[in-house]
This record gives structure tokens, sequence and C-alpha cells, in this order.
């Protein structure tokens, strides 16, 4: 069966084009609004444009702008890797995506149990968004995980599913599991508050304090070639050639290593989460006393 | 008012090197969890595997508290002095 045909090719060139046109938008827009004469600074997102809204004016700003790249370039990949897909017809691609399914399927079963097996979509796409978001950083755009509205957005998302699945057995049931021992009651509604604050705050803090160090550490390389090469003469006194090449290693574990896994222990504690809150055996019982009723 | 300003800058600064003894704990946290893992996966190579991954979803949860640190540090250093220097401003005239 010959399914490379001409479309077929143009349509994936379509896709990889479409997998880098947002990633230079994204470069063009930061080129675009950048002052000339900023040089190494630690500051938040850049605000790009405010919209007019009756309450309270509504802020675009680097964060959105690049978290929405990055969910443009994973649907695209997700795309690419899909494409022709049918029974018979292999390519080295649809294997690389069957792996993905494969894995992120049996790490939901394996921790989350069989009864939350269809959670596997979500987890793989908080993973997604959450390693590509902290990996976009080396092309040299704001990483939208180091902006607290995005997480903490994330946050308030994956404590809504906790409480749904908490809530299933009834709301006096829900009610009941915080006054465990009746004393400690105040103690554990803070404790089910801090959850997503803590969620929120782990991976913020992560990505923020490594970028934070990587600009303290390249700004005193700065400093420190400036003393130790000063006095060479003309253009060869004023280039900070310290800055080449140390700033990548420190890169290395603060955006590649610590982005990667701080999106696997989000996912690994939202799947816990879930989990551990869904009382999952009165949950059964109440299921079956209820069919009884309904055969009687 | 250049003195309430310098107290001002003064007090986030010392208060933000403070806050950063919080910083001990977890380093001390994770080593004990990293020791331990190390231990296990001497006495059993074969569960390498899941031991590490264990040993590195403790330490990011022992990790929680050094962040919260830091999170204040970096509220106090470039946050705060802006905004009481803002409200200085506003009641001083």
């Amino acid at each position: 069966m010959n399914y490379k045909t001409r479309r077929f090719a143009l349509v994936d060139i379509i896709y990889i084009i479409m997998m880098i046109v947002p990633i230079c938008f994204g470069m063009f827009l930061k080129v675009l609004t950048t002052p000339l004469s900023d040089g190494i600074s630690i500051s938040g997102a850049r605000i790009y444009f405010t919209l007019p809204m009756p309450v309270q004016n509504l802020l675009i700003t680097e964060s959105q702008v690049n978290s929405a790249i990055v969910m443009v370039v994973l649907l695209f990949f997700c795309l690419y890797l899909t494409h022709g897909i049918r029974y018979g017809v292999w390519l080295k691609r649809h294997h690389f995506a069957e792996i993905i399914v494969e894995m992120c399927t049996s790490l939901v079963k394996n921790n989350m149990g069989e009864y939350f097996k269809s959670f596997g979509p979500f987890i793989a796409s908080i993973l997604a968004l959450s390693a590509l978001s902290s990996l976009i950083t080396l092309f040299g755009l704001f990483p939208p995980t180091s902006d607290i509205n995005i997480i903490a957005g994330w946050a308030i998302l994956v404590f809504i599913l906790i409480t749904y699945y908490k809530m299933k057995c009834g709301l006096w049931e829900y009610a009941k599991s915080f006054a465990n021992p009746v004393l400690m009651a105040p103690l554990n509604i803070i404790g089910e508050i801090a959850t997503p604050i803590s969620m929120a705050f782990r991976h913020y803090g992560n990505v923020l304090s490594g970028s934070v160090i990587s600009v303290l550490v390249a700004a005193g390389l700065q400093g420190l070639s400036n003393i130790v090469f000063g006095a060479l003469p003309g253009f060869l006194g004023e280039f900070p050639f310290l800055q080449v090449g140390l700033p990548a290693v420190l890169s290395i574990y603060f955006d590649i290593f610590s982005g990667c896994l701080q999106a696997f222990i989000f996912a690994m504690l939202t799947m816990l989460y879930i989990a551990g809150g869904f009382p999952l055996e009165l949950y059964e019982e109440r299921k079956k006393k209820k069919a009884q009723k309904c055969k009687n | 008012m250049e003195i309430a300003i310098s107290i001002i800058l003064g007090c986030c600064a010392v208060g933000a090197g403070l806050a950063m003894i919080a910083g001990i704990g977890p380093g001390i946290g994770e080593g004990n969890a990293v020791a331990k893992a190390c231990e296990a996966i001497g006495r059993q190579p074969e569960c390498k595997g899941d031991v590490t991954t264990t040993m590195l979803m403790g330490c990011a949860i022992a990790e929680t508290t050094g962040l919260y640190a830091l999170v204040i540090t970096i509220l106090l250093l470039f946050v705060t002095p802006n905004m009481f220097i803002n409200i200085l401003i506003n009641t001083l005239g």
C-alpha cells in the first residue's frame, strides 16, 4: 500500500511548520517589546497590552501568550505524530506515539488503580504542558511556569477534581471526613486549603529559583570578566569572555532537569491526591445498595 | 523621608536573610532521604528504579517548606519595598 503520496508529505510539512511558527512568533513579540537599554535584570512577565473590561482591565501578559504558544505547539506535535495512523500502516512516529500512550496508561494504572484508568489523557496533557512550559526557556522565552497565576490555575483545577471525587459519596460523607477526630476539624480544613497552595508554590518556586540563580550567575560573570579582562585594549576589554558557555552548565540542571522533574512531580501528586481522596470501598457499597433499591 | 526609606529597605533585606534560614530544614531532610535511598539500593540493587522515583517524590515534598521561604524572600526583596515606599509617599505627601 503506497501511503506516502505527495499530499501526505505536504500535510506533514504544514504540521512541522505550524510547530515552529508559534515559537518564532513568541520570540518576535519579545524582541519587539523589550526595551533596548534593558541589561540583565530580574523582572516578572512583561505586559503586552491591556483589554478594557467592565470591572478591571484585563492584562495580556507574556506568560499567557507563551502558554498559548505551548498549547498550539503541543496540538500540532500530536497531530504530526498520529497523522495517517490506521491499521496496517506503521511509520516510526506512530510507534513513538504508541510508546507515549502506553507509558502514560501504565503510569496511571499503577498509581491510581483500575477505577481511574480513563485518567491517562488528562495526566499526559498535564505532564506535557508543564514540561514544555519549562523547556520553552531554551528558546529564550519567558517560561509560563515561573508565573504564579498560571500554576495557580492548574492547581485550582486539580483541587476542584480532588473535591469532586471526595464528594462522590454525598455531601454528608465529605463533611464527616473532616471531623475524623472531632477536635482536629480546624486543622483538617486548613490542610485541605493548603493542598492547592503548596502544589502551586512548589512548581512556581522551583522554576523561579532556577531563573533567579541563572540571572545572578550571569550578572556576576559579567562583572568578573570586566575585572579580569578589563585591561585588554578595545573590543577585547568589553567582551564578557567568562559569560560564554559557563551559564549553560547551570541551565542543564535548572532548565532541563528541574523543569522535567517538577512536571513529573506535579502529575504524580495530582494522581496521588485524586486517588487518595476518593473513598472507593464506600462508593462501591453505596452503588450496590442503589442497584438493589432499583431492583426492588 | 530618606531615613524612613532606608529603614524600609534595610529591614526588608534583613527579613529576607532571616527567612532563608528555613533552607536548613529541607537540606537536612533531603540528605537523610538520599542517604536512606542509597542504603536501600545497596541492599537491593534490583529495585533501583522504584527507590529512585520514591526518593525524588519525597525530596520534592520535603523541599516545600524551603520553597515557601524562598517565595517570601523574593516578595520581601522585589515587591514589598516598592509597596511600602509608595504608601509612605502617599501618606506623607
